[in-house]
């Protein structure tokens, strides 16, 4: 079976109720979604070869929350999560990701971003999905994640409590990631903010050459055990931070795996996607 | 029941009131655009006017449906004012000096507004945001607002306000059947959003449960799931002309185009999804028709012009 056949009987099976024109409810099309992977799949597989740990923690079916790190100016480590849960779990699942707000502002992205499940990164939507029982992506450090420089590569910045809440609220699992390899992917040594802003973006990434086009670097994503916690969403702040550290905290020791296992400090249980095929 | 329908002229209201004299209502009219050879009572009259307040005076209705808003950007906006604002105004005063028990206001959703930074979903209790994404719609909206201060103010009287999204159907009735009445659906490059609406039928028929239930508040009511507007196009066998944002601003009044605000372009470009679990909730309506139905109806009625025929 060539690629494209795969990809398209894994778009098939894809458990989200299309109707008979092929969107869901809210407009998520199989066939954009089939058209992405496409595009994804020669950067997921051999450019950046990327190998994925612990996809047996997401859940098959059932909402779920995908927490992480951020880094990589352009959110390379977004897009390549959506491609592993679509290349790894069986049944594929679509992960959905709370993108930036400008991105919809753009012609050409807003309609992609759509048809592919990226919404707007506002409560409404993450709540609306996650009672709908479908696999939700964040990056709390948001584009403070994507602009760190290459020194901070691995370190993270400030969470928020906005995802934790929202995971009380909905009685949703926490599965937290490390992502290993953005931060090489695109070397960022400072960030255009006023160029940004005269684009209608929040920064431009400045790389030693000049361009914002990512390496061929491998990468690696370890993923954790959910986190379930026990709450409403309406606690004090007092009671939610410390859990915002935990998660924050197993996000960090991820990243930890994932640069230990590219010492080879660890044995290489990781089913890579080339492996795979 | 006595039921009274303001704004009798347009094609849905007219189906209501077929639909509630077959279930044996006593149903009246009145709209200063008239209805030829109606099969009911119809006041050729302007509800602002004298003459309206002694139909409400003479026939003392049950039930007041206000469906005598207008939509249309090409309606001067002092006029749209007048009529909305007025017109709505009026509508309340004499529903409660002639104690009529249920007024039914039927408003829009494009109340919620279309913009980048929306929710897909919008609830009853969202904040009308079309006043800053589209400031000429804001008779419409100030009017769903006073029809809603009737609830606290007017306790004796039960009211519902109404928002439906677009409708389609074989009238060809509404903002979507006369944006695909031409052969081209002309639309923005790079954008391509969902829109949602239901079969005429079906908005008749969620009126009339409204009628029957009786529910007091503001309820979005809305059909199937919605479905991108380049689907539209094609299933009601119309071609696509897909323009830059700046082209198509240029472009507006001229070349067939209607003379729009540029603000209305917030429409073709993000969507205005409205959530209606509420009133399906509240009044255990489910729509008939699927979106597939509307859209066949409404090519069968609209055939797409010579070229555009192939799909």
């Amino acid at each position: 079976m060539g690629h494209a056949d795969d990809i398209n009987s894994r778009a098939a099976r894809l458990e989200l109720p299309f109707n008979r024109f092929g969107y869901d409810p809210y407009g998520i099309s199989r066939k954009h979604i089939a058209w992405g992977m496409r595009a994804f799949e020669p950067l997921y597989r051999w450019y950046f070869r990327v190998k994925v740990f612990g996809a047996e923690n997401v859940p098959a079916r059932g909402r779920a929350m995908l927490v992480g790190n951020h880094s990589g100016g352009v959110a390379v480590d977004g897009a390549m999560v959506i491609a592993a849960m679509f290349f790894e779990l069986e049944p594929p699942r679509l992960a959905q990701g709370m993108v930036e707000k400008f991105i919809n502002k753009f012609p050409v992205a807003s309609l992609w971003a759509s048809r592919t499940g990226q919404f707007t990164g506002i409560p409404e939507h993450a709540i609306r999905l996650l009672q709908d029982d479908r696999l939700l992506m964040v990056f709390p450090e948001g584009a403070r994640g994507t602009a760190k420089l290459y020194k901070e590569r691995h370190s993270l910045v400030g969470f928020g409590t906005g995802f934790l809440r929202l995971a009380l609220k909905t009685r949703t699992p926490i599965i937290p990631f490390g992502f290993v390899g953005g931060g090489e992917a695109l070397p960022t040594i400072s960030n255009a903010y006023s160029l940004g802003k005269l684009l209608g973006v929040p920064y431009v990434p400045i790389t030693p050459y000049g361009l914002a086009i990512p390496l061929p670097v491998s990468m690696q994503i370890h993923f954790g055990a959910p986190m379930v916690f026990g709450g409403t969403g309406d606690e004090e702040d007092s009671l939610v931070v410390p859990w915002v550290d935990e998660v924050k905290a197993k996000i960090a020791s991820l990243i930890q795996d994932g640069l230990a296992h590219r010492k080879g400090l660890l044995p290489a249980k990781g089913q890579t996607s080339r492996e795979r095929a | 029941m006595k039921i009274l329908i303001v704004g009798i002229s347009s094609a849905i209201a007219k189906l209501l009131a077929v639909q509630l004299s077959d279930e044996g209502h006593e149903v009246s009219g009145i709209d200063r655009r008239g209805w030829k050879n109606a099969p009911i009572e119809v006041f050729d009259l302007d509800i602002r006017k004298r003459a309206a307040e002694d139909v409400f005076r003479k026939m003392r209705p049950h039930v007041v449906v206000h469906m005598g808003t207008v939509t249309s950007l090409m309606v001067p906006g002092e006029e749209r004012y007048r009529i909305n604002l007025g017109g709505t105004r009026a509508v309340f005063d004499h529903c409660r000096t002639y104690g009529v028990e249920h007024c039914i206001f039927v408003g829009r959703h494009t109340y919620y507004g279309a913009a980048a930074d929306s929710p897909l979903y919008h609830t009853e209790d969202e904040p009308p945001m079309a006043l800053s994404t589209f400031p000429e719609l804001a008779d419409l909206v100030a009017a769903d607002l006073y029809a809603g201060t009737a609830l606290w103010r007017f306790p004796e009287l039960a009211t519902t306000v109404l928002r439906l999204c677009y409708t389609l159907g074989p009238s060809g009735h509404g903002t979507l059947g006369t944006f695909l009445k031409g052969g081209r659906v002309p639309t923005l490059l790079g954008y391509d959003p969902l829109f949602q609406f239901m079969h005429e039928e079906d908005v008749a028929s969620a009126i009339r449960t409204t009628v029957k239930k009786r529910v007091r508040g503001v309820f979005n009511v809305v059909g199937p799931p919605p479905v991108p507007l380049s689907i539209i196009a094609h299933e009601a066998g119309r071609r696509v002309l897909a323009l830059p944002e700046f082209v198509y601003a240029i472009a507006l009044g001229r070349f067939g185009l209607p003379k729009l605000p540029p603000a209305a372009l917030g429409h073709i470009k993000y969507p205005v999804i409205a959530d209606g679990a509420a009133f399906r909730v509240a009044t255990g309506y489910s729509h008939k028709f699927d979106e597939g139905k509307a859209m066949r109806d409404f090519r069968e009625a609209f055939p797409p012009p010579e070229r555009g025929t192939q799909r």
